[in-house]
């Protein structure tokens, strides 16, 4: 192998990006625009809950209720009805996603010291934020429900430590964060997978399509020394990537970054490693560039969205496919990328996934080498 | 024997095909160093895949070549470090200027950057392109990218060139600039193995071999070449060809008779033979005519000579 | 049947201050077969591109069979058929399929068009053979194709853009064959090409060099008028030794090598060959042959644009 040969390949290779108004685009705007879509678009939360009433008690207390619930951002009292049909029609029709239904007995009941319900109906077509709605009703109603035995309990005479109200709402301030911080890091990873593996996916092809290839297997260059050659510019490039949706994590979705700054650049440089590797294989074997970009963005985007433990955690999908995750690498850098972003874990105590990554950047390296021959067809 | 006489390039019975045709046909024929051999014949008649062939880049289903020394069929890296190719697109990367192009290939083949800049320096030069090093090479002529092309082959000073189709769609005055270059080299006593779809490219050459449908026609000097038809081609000058090549291509010792822009080019057995007794013929049918004489055989005319006569005539 | 069917007087064409056609003026007959010549840049492209409607004139008239191209240009473009070498046809339909589609491209009337997609395959000689892939026919084939394709319409004027280059010479005499008879049937046939060869097939050439024509003529008319000076061949060894022997010497204008011999443009050949050999012996170079010969298309192509420093046009 000759460095002389490597140098080449790589100088050439960064001046065709530098001046590839294109490449500069995929480079610097992708990113960005995947970090914010993603960062906005991919949300745990709730707001504005289209919500309808119907107070069959319609005493102070029951108000008392309601209206912690129209002070809270995540439900919209858009309508209150006074029968159930109307109720049920809202629900039916779409118009709201959730109606509470308070029993006529309800103040009644607290008077005496005995237990009351409301009555929550959902419409559950979706799922998830059925789910996160419920959660937060539930949250809500128990606040509300502490406050009302505090009071009770004062009212006997006894003091109550603490404030029950004020826990609730830290709980759902937490909650904020926990889906950003968790979502954040992961984007990073899946923005270096798509964008890596996209930007690679060309170059080979193109050299192809271009006819430059025909002359340079004429050369004494060793596909090796190309392979290097050709991804050390994408590797710079890759880096100062990451360092770009890093930063836009911390400084302006504001999540937190608790680990050290060398561990997640190594552990980044080891990823690229390995997406940067597979586009190049991609674009060894299609040698076409339209072929080559497709197959990338189909072999990173939706392994990466679906099976890293991006949204989905891994534990929690069947057996089968808990085994095919084994293949993605996104799977563990996400896992390493989060514990170093969130957590500052030390690197050693990833060692396993690190380990994964390695075998998958040799193993990469190797194949894309064999696979690229020095003749035509 | 000094380096002049070695044989830099021995081609044995290469043999190639790809599905549905076959593209080279038992080639042999041989480059000695300080001679321009061209291989010359029309699209499809194999001469890019014996270039491929032989700088390594297409291994070939039968038969061998020695390049520089090396085996194309065992060995074809260490083929490429003493050989440049120079394939039909020219190689060059259109997004790198002139000079950046240079340093590419300059620094694959491992030229130290001083003897790079000497010698690009003296390569643009001589082919007048010295104010054009920082142009970016998608933006030139077509004659510069053919010379900008050749000096990329050149940077390393190679001993054996290969140039695949390098005048293809060049006007002729820069395919004359080109030549001059590829004609300076010879000094250093390197082979130079051209191909070209223009056959009068032929006559530029010291040997040529005229391929047809991957088979070998000739393989000679040019002047030998041409010697084969010395005496059997006329030129019938006239106003309206059209009728003179009606009156006189069906006469005896008339081989074959194609209309030209301004008259009737003929093939006969003997020349001067012929023209009296045509020009008989053509006062007999009062057809006008300005001139009947006898002209050099271009190669052409004997590549035609040679299909007919293998194909059986006609 | 002698009307001139393309008329062009004082064409120009600028693109911002640069004169690409500079004032040129001409006139084509019906059924002259007429070539266009020059570097590229020369303004040879932009003026066919306006004769064909595909480009506004800045000034000047070009009539076309008729019609105004500055005037109607989607008239001019019913009245033509182009053909250019390497784009023509698509290769993934097969031959029928290429021929309807340019039927439709032509809006060759329903009436007409079984007539004429019948005489386009005989022409090309292609009858039996319609379901066959364009990709998989030889060049000498494809070139006919081409061709029936660009006249489905019957156009009066038709522009071929190096139609045989590559072709082998059988076929390309075949071609010419073809269009000499369209010519006879009254088509005008605008060539241009880099293929002297091409050229000389010509009835009528002008050669454009900077916008401006600076020759016209027929083949033969050039060779022997349009010439600056006249040529020599000398062959002797060692030819480099020759080479230096008779540059910048006064009375020769140029030393071209042409394979083992040299060309030299000289301005009285009579005069000057005495004076040659006598140099070259002077040099102790072995001299064995100087004699006046024929220039050839090319030489005059490039004796006429490089007799200033030409500023390369990109």
């Amino acid at each position: 192998m000759r460095f002389h040969r490597v140098k080449a390949v790589a100088w050439k290779e960064t001046v065709q990006i530098m001046r590839d108004s294109r490449s500069i685009a995929i480079v610097v705007i992708m990113p960005i625009v995947l970090m914010l879509a993603f960062g906005y678009g991919v949300s745990f939360d709730i707001k504005h809950v289209r919500t309808y009433i119907l107070d069959r008690d319609g005493t102070q207390q029951s108000q008392d209720l309601l209206k912690k619930l129209q002070a809270s951002e995540y439900f919209d009292i858009v309508r209150v009805v006074d029968n159930y049909k109307d109720l049920v029609h809202g629900i039916d029709s779409g118009d709201c996603v959730l109606a509470v239904v308070v029993s006529p007995d309800f103040t009644e009941q607290i008077r005496k010291g005995g237990t009351t319900s409301v009555q929550v109906i959902v419409d559950a077509t979706d799922a998830n934020s059925a789910n996160v709605a419920m959660n937060y009703m539930d949250a809500l109603v128990q606040g509300y429900s502490q406050n009302v035995q505090v009071r009770w309990i004062e009212r006997r005479g006894q003091r109550v430590r603490g404030s029950p109200i004020e826990v609730a709402a830290r709980t759902w301030f937490n909650e904020d964060l926990e889906s950003m911080a968790n979502i954040v890091p992961g984007v990073v990873a899946i923005v270096m997978a798509v964008v890596g593996t996209f930007l690679t996916s060309l170059t080979i092809a193109r050299e192809w399509e271009r006819g430059t290839m025909e002359q340079l297997i004429s050369t004494p260059v060793a596909p090796l020394e190309l392979m290097i050659g050709k991804l050390t510019p994408y590797l710079v490039v890759g880096v100062l990537d990451t360092a770009l949706c890093a930063a836009l994590g911390v400084w302006w979705f504001k999540v937190p970054f608790r680990g050290q700054l060398w561990m997640f650049f190594a552990s980044s440089v080891l990823f690229l490693l390995v997406v940067l590797s597979m586009g190049y294989l991609l674009s060894v074997v299609m040698k076409s560039q339209l072929a080559a970009s497709q197959a990338s963005m189909i072999a990173t985007f939706l392994p990466a969205f679906l099976l890293s433990g991006f949204i989905f955690p891994i534990d929690q999908m069947p057996k089968v496919i808990q085994v095919v995750t084994h293949l993605i690498p996104a799977r563990y850098f996400m896992s390493i990328i989060r514990a170093v972003f969130l957590k500052g874990t030390p690197l050693v105590l990833l060692w396993t996934d690190l380990l994964a990554l390695l075998v998958f950047a040799t193993v990469l390296v190797l194949v894309a080498t064999r696979a690229f021959r020095k003749q035509l067809v | 024997m000094g380096q002049a006489e070695q044989v830099a390039i021995d081609v044995k019975r290469l043999t190639r095909g790809f599905p549905g045709v076959q593209a080279v046909k038992e080639l042999s024929f041989h480059v000695k160093y300080g001679e321009i051999f061209g291989l010359v014949g029309p699209d499809g008649a194999g001469k890019t895949t014996t270039m491929r062939m032989l700088a390594g880049v297409l291994a070939p289903e039968q038969g061998s070549a020695d390049v520089a020394g090396f085996d194309v069929v065992r060995d074809p890296e260490s083929v490429k470090h003493h050989i440049s190719y120079m394939s039909q697109r020219f190689g060059l990367y259109e997004d790198l200027t002139v000079d950046e192009n240079i340093r590419f290939y300059g620094d694959i083949f491992g030229v130290k950057k001083n003897k790079r800049l000497e010698r690009a320096a003296q390569l643009l030069e001589a082919a007048d392109m010295a104010r054009f090093r920082s142009r970016l090479a998608g933006k030139l002529s077509g004659g510069m990218k053919q010379k900008l092309g050749l000096i990329c082959a050149l940077i390393h000073t190679p001993r054996v060139i290969l140039l695949d189709e390098p005048t293809n769609g060049v006007d002729p005055v820069s395919r004359r600039d080109f030549w001059k270059i590829l004609y300076s080299l010879l000094g250093e006593g390197v082979a130079i193995l051209t191909s070209t779809a223009y056959l009068d490219e032929a006559e530029r050459c010291h040997r040529v071999a005229l391929l047809h449908e991957g088979r070998l026609l000739f393989c000679d000097t040019p002047t030998l070449l041409k010697s084969r038809l010395q005496n059997s081609v006329l030129l019938v000058t006239a106003p309206d060809p059209r009728k003179a090549s009606d009156a006189i291509a069906a006469a005896e010792g008339v081989e074959s008779a194609m209309l030209v822009g301004d008259g009737v080019h003929l093939l006969v057995d003997d020349a001067q033979r012929r023209i009296a007794q045509l020009r008989e013929q053509l006062s007999a049918k009062g057809v006008a005519f300005n001139s009947i004489e006898q002209v050099a055989p271009s190669v052409e005319d004997v590549f035609v000579h040679a299909v007919e006569a293998t194909s059986g005539g006609g | 049947m002698n009307a001139p069917s393309v008329v062009v007087k004082d064409l120009v064409k600028r693109f911002g201050d640069f004169v690409a056609v500079d004032h040129i003026s001409f006139e084509a007959k019906k059924g002259e077969i007429f070539g266009f010549l020059g570097p590229n840049g020369a303004g040879k492209s932009t003026t066919i591109r306006m004769l064909c409607g595909l480009l506004h004139p800045t000034s000047g008239i070009a009539m076309v069979a008729g019609t105004d191209v500055a005037k109607q240009p989607e008239v001019v473009r019913r009245k033509i058929g182009y053909m250019s070498q390497k784009f023509s046809l698509y290769n993934d339909l097969t031959v029928i399929e290429n021929v309807n589609f340019f039927a439709g491209m032509y809006e060759v009337s329903p009436a007409v068009l079984p007539e004429r997609v019948a005489w386009a395959l005989e022409m090309a000689g292609l009858r039996g053979r319609e379901k066959t892939m364009t990709a998989t026919l030889a060049a000498g084939w494809k070139q006919r194709l081409a061709l029936g394709c660009a006249v489905l319409h019957k156009p009066p004027v038709l522009f071929l853009d190096e139609p045989t280059s590559g072709v082998d010479p059988i076929s390309r005499r075949q071609f010419w064959e073809l269009i000499h008879q369209m010519a006879a049937e009254g088509v005008t046939v605008f060539v241009t090409t880099h293929y002297m060869d091409e050229a000389e097939y010509c009835n009528r050439l002008v050669l454009i060099y900077r916008g401006k024509i600076v020759a016209s003529g027929s083949p033969a008319e050039l060779k022997r008028d349009a010439m600056h000076g006249e040529l020599l061949l000398v062959e002797g060894e060692p030819l480099p030794g020759a080479i230096e022997a008779l540059q910048n010497q006064n009375g020769i204008h140029d030393v071209a090598v042409f394979g083992n011999a040299l060309h030299l443009v000289v301005e009285d050949a009579k005069r000057a060959v005495p004076l040659v050999r006598q140099r070259l012996e002077e040099q102790r170079v072995k001299v064995s042959r100087v004699e006046p010969i024929r220039p050839s298309l090319e030489d005059v192509f490039v004796s006429l644009t490089t007799r200033e420093q030409p500023k390369e046009v990109v």
